[in-house]
């Protein structure tokens, strides 16, 4: 491999099991993010993306286990294994140097407490600041967020504030601690288009100024396509294709990707079809004998069914795909 | 256009509770001075953000929330002037159906699916014999296997086969006209246009017009006939949906087509065309709904425009005192990239 950037997250052949009976839900799943990167996570509800980023955040829900592979955070001296952490080294990073915001605001704040109430209380926990310059602090971020009236909305309740400035908020106490990496999950999928691009820019522009990593967990390609450097494809648990945004949505090599790019939502005003994906994803657990997209994928060869399919790497590109036939779809052009 | 229009809306304004302490929000109009109409057999896509009155329009015309002004009529008849007895017959028969936003929250814990596929059919007193009848055909039409589905309950089944449920329950009474509130915006890509399918499938095989309720306008873009644009309870642009997309007459329509995330990224107007950084707040209350965001705004823009038909466009309307103009103004650097 070439020599690597700075990396802030790695996760190795991560894999994680559902329920007593230890279904697979999420399948050697590995993938980095370097320093200042913005690297989108992609896929279906069901596809593994959520309990992946989970696993990351050491938030799994109980019955849902890591059954495999690492999480490493930070490089160097300041390297934690995130998969063998206890309850005090989670302490130091989550909320610390692992910043989250999800697709409900309202539902991460306490509604009986001013929302800059909640954001100086973390910095005077935290950063050991007294009332008043945690309470400048917490002005100054809540400006950085692009809240109008910051000394207003300081002394506001979640209820008072709209969708678009909780999740304003919500950025804002994730990046108060100055972290390594901030984790989105789904964070604009509830907003309004309008109010979507807003967060989006402020998140590409947060990562500029914090030099913060940025993973963004997402069904729509389309963010992606805004925001993130790389992409990475998941589909029934596993990761399917990787590379470049640019690259992998101009000249996908995975099927699925294609698929994607034909049904979603990806700003094309003109396009007056509705494709479909015939047939629905696999279950969690479901064990089927080759590549998990074959039952539905129109260039399925008999070949796809017979073994498990590795993923082709394509070094120099810095790309990868799950597919026997990712080369010669390609050579002919593949579909379109 | 010569077809008689199925639904017309004039001037309709609805309002709820008035503020009651001055600071909070108040939501005073939730539609205001609407003009619209709906055509047997299209599909009209209806866009705007939260609060801009797209659900209440729904509302208001199946008999949900009383009007505070204007008509609203259904095959030339004047459903404001409709009450009591008269008004629950309408209501009964069915004609005008809605689909609300989130099926698990719609339909009943406690009904089986052939149940609640039957239950307006049971309000406007159809026979069990027919009903069970109908109920088959119409579960049937929205592809759901009536003898597998018909004892299950609302949990026991995914997203999509719940708007489906959704979607035949409101279908079982052969309505002419369907709003669907949101119909997609819970459910996957792969189940998403699945939906949207069907219901362009519908329009054909029962000649019904349907209204989709979206805030997500590539949902809209591929099954729309045309599109009515809503910003804070004023229907600012309606028009061919293809052409609106494309090349937007209001600014605030400009806005939502460049906020869309894309996957295009050459050709595209950016958002910070089109809108200021801060919203003004000088405006006061009888300027266009737009002026406090619009960067074309000028002293005109301290009256709302009425809705305008669009030069050379027929069939588009916009109320917009700039519609043809803001093109110009854009900065030249940019203007290139414009469509």
């Amino acid at each position: 491999m070439s020599p690597q950037p700075e990396q802030t997250l790695w996760v190795e052949r991560l894999d994680v099991t559902v329920g007593a009976h230890r279904r697979a839900a999420v399948r050697d799943v590995s993938f980095t993010v370097g320093r200042g990167e913005a690297v989108g996570l992609v896929g279906e509800s069901g596809s593994g993306k959520t309990l992946t980023c989970r696993s990351v955040l050491g938030l799994l829900p109980p019955g849902v286990e890591i059954a495999g592979g690492r999480v490493r955070l930070g490089s160097g001296a300041d390297e934690v294994d995130l998969t063998t952490a206890r309850r005090r080294t989670w302490d130091k990073v989550r909320g610390v140097r692992l910043g989250a915001v999800f697709q409900d605001p309202a539902s991460y704040l306490n509604p009986s407490l001013t929302v800059g109430h909640q954001l100086a209380e973390v910095l005077r926990t935290q950063r050991g600041l007294a009332r008043g310059p945690a309470h400048a602090r917490s002005v100054e971020l809540f400006t950085e967020v692009g809240l109008r009236d910051p000394d207003r909305v300081f002394h506001q309740y979640p209820h008072e504030l709209s969708g678009g400035m909780l999740q304003r908020v919500l950025i804002a106490l994730a990046v108060s601690l100055e972290p390594e990496l901030l984790i989105a999950d789904e964070a604009t999928t509830a907003l309004d288009v309008v109010v979507q691009a807003e967060i989006l820019q402020l998140l590409s522009r947060l990562r500029r100024t914090h030099d913060l990593s940025l993973l963004l967990v997402t069904h729509d390609l389309a963010v992606v396509a805004d925001t993130c450097d790389r992409v990475l494809v998941m589909y029934g648990g596993e990761i399917v294709e990787s590379g470049p945004t640019e690259q992998v949505l101009r000249d996908p090599r995975h099927p699925y990707t294609r698929a994607l790019l034909a049904v979603a939502s990806i700003g094309d005003w003109s396009r007056r079809t509705l494709e479909v994906i015939p047939g629905s994803p696999p279950e969690a657990g479901e064990e089927l004998p080759g590549c998990r997209f074959a039952p539905r994928c129109r260039d399925a060869v008999a070949d796809c069914t017979a073994e498990p399919v590795w993923l082709t790497t394509w070094p120099d590109e810095n790309r990868s795909a799950r597919c026997l036939r990712a080369e010669d779809l390609e050579s002919v052009g593949g579909p379109s | 256009m010569t077809t008689a229009p199925l639904l017309s809306v004039t001037d309709l304004t609805v309002t709820y509770a008035p503020p009651r302490r001055s600071g909070s929000l108040g939501t005073g109009a939730a539609l205001a001075h609407v003009d619209l109409d709906v055509l047997p057999g299209e599909i009209l896509g209806v866009v705007g953000e939260t609060g801009s009155g797209k659900t209440t329009l729904a509302r208001a015309t199946v008999g949900l929330v009383r009007p505070a002004g204007g008509r609203i009529d259904f095959e030339g008849a004047d459903l404001g002037a409709l009450k009591g007895r008269e008004l629950r017959t309408f209501l009964r028969s069915g004609q005008v159906q809605l689909a609300f936003q989130d099926p698990l929250r719609a339909l009943d814990p406690d009904l089986t699916v052939g149940e609640l596929v039957g239950e307006p059919l049971a309000v406007a007193g159809v026979p069990r014999a027919e009903r069970n009848q109908r109920v088959s055909e119409s579960l049937g039409l929205v592809g759901l296997d009536a003898d597998s589905f018909r004892d299950r309950y609302p949990r026991q089944l995914s997203g999509g086969q719940r708007q489906r449920v959704s979607l035949a329950r409101a279908i079982v009474t052969r309505p002419r006209l369907l709003f669907c509130d949101e119909p997609v915006s819970a459910l996957d890509v792969s189940n998403r246009n699945l939906v949207l399918r069907l219901l362009d499938r519908l329009r054909h095989d029962l000649g019904l017009a349907v209204v989709i309720i979206a805030h997500d306008l590539s949902s809209l873009a591929g099954v729309a006939d045309r599109v009515a644009v809503f910003y804070r309870g004023r229907l600012v642009e309606q028009g061919p949906i293809g052409e609106v997309l494309q090349k937007p007459s209001h600014p605030y329509t400009a806005l939502l087509t460049a906020s869309a995330p894309s996957v295009q990224q050459e050709n595209r107007l950016r958002p910070d065309q089109v809108r200021t950084p801060q919203a003004d707040a000088s405006w006061d209350a009888t300027a266009c709904v737009f002026a406090s965001l619009c960067r074309f705004a000028h002293e005109a823009c301290t009256q709302q425009p009425a809705l305008r038909p669009v030069p050379d466009q027929p069939y588009r309307t916009a109320a917009c005192h700039v519609a043809d103009e803001w093109r110009r103004d854009l900065n030249p650097t940019h203007q290139k990239g414009t469509r």
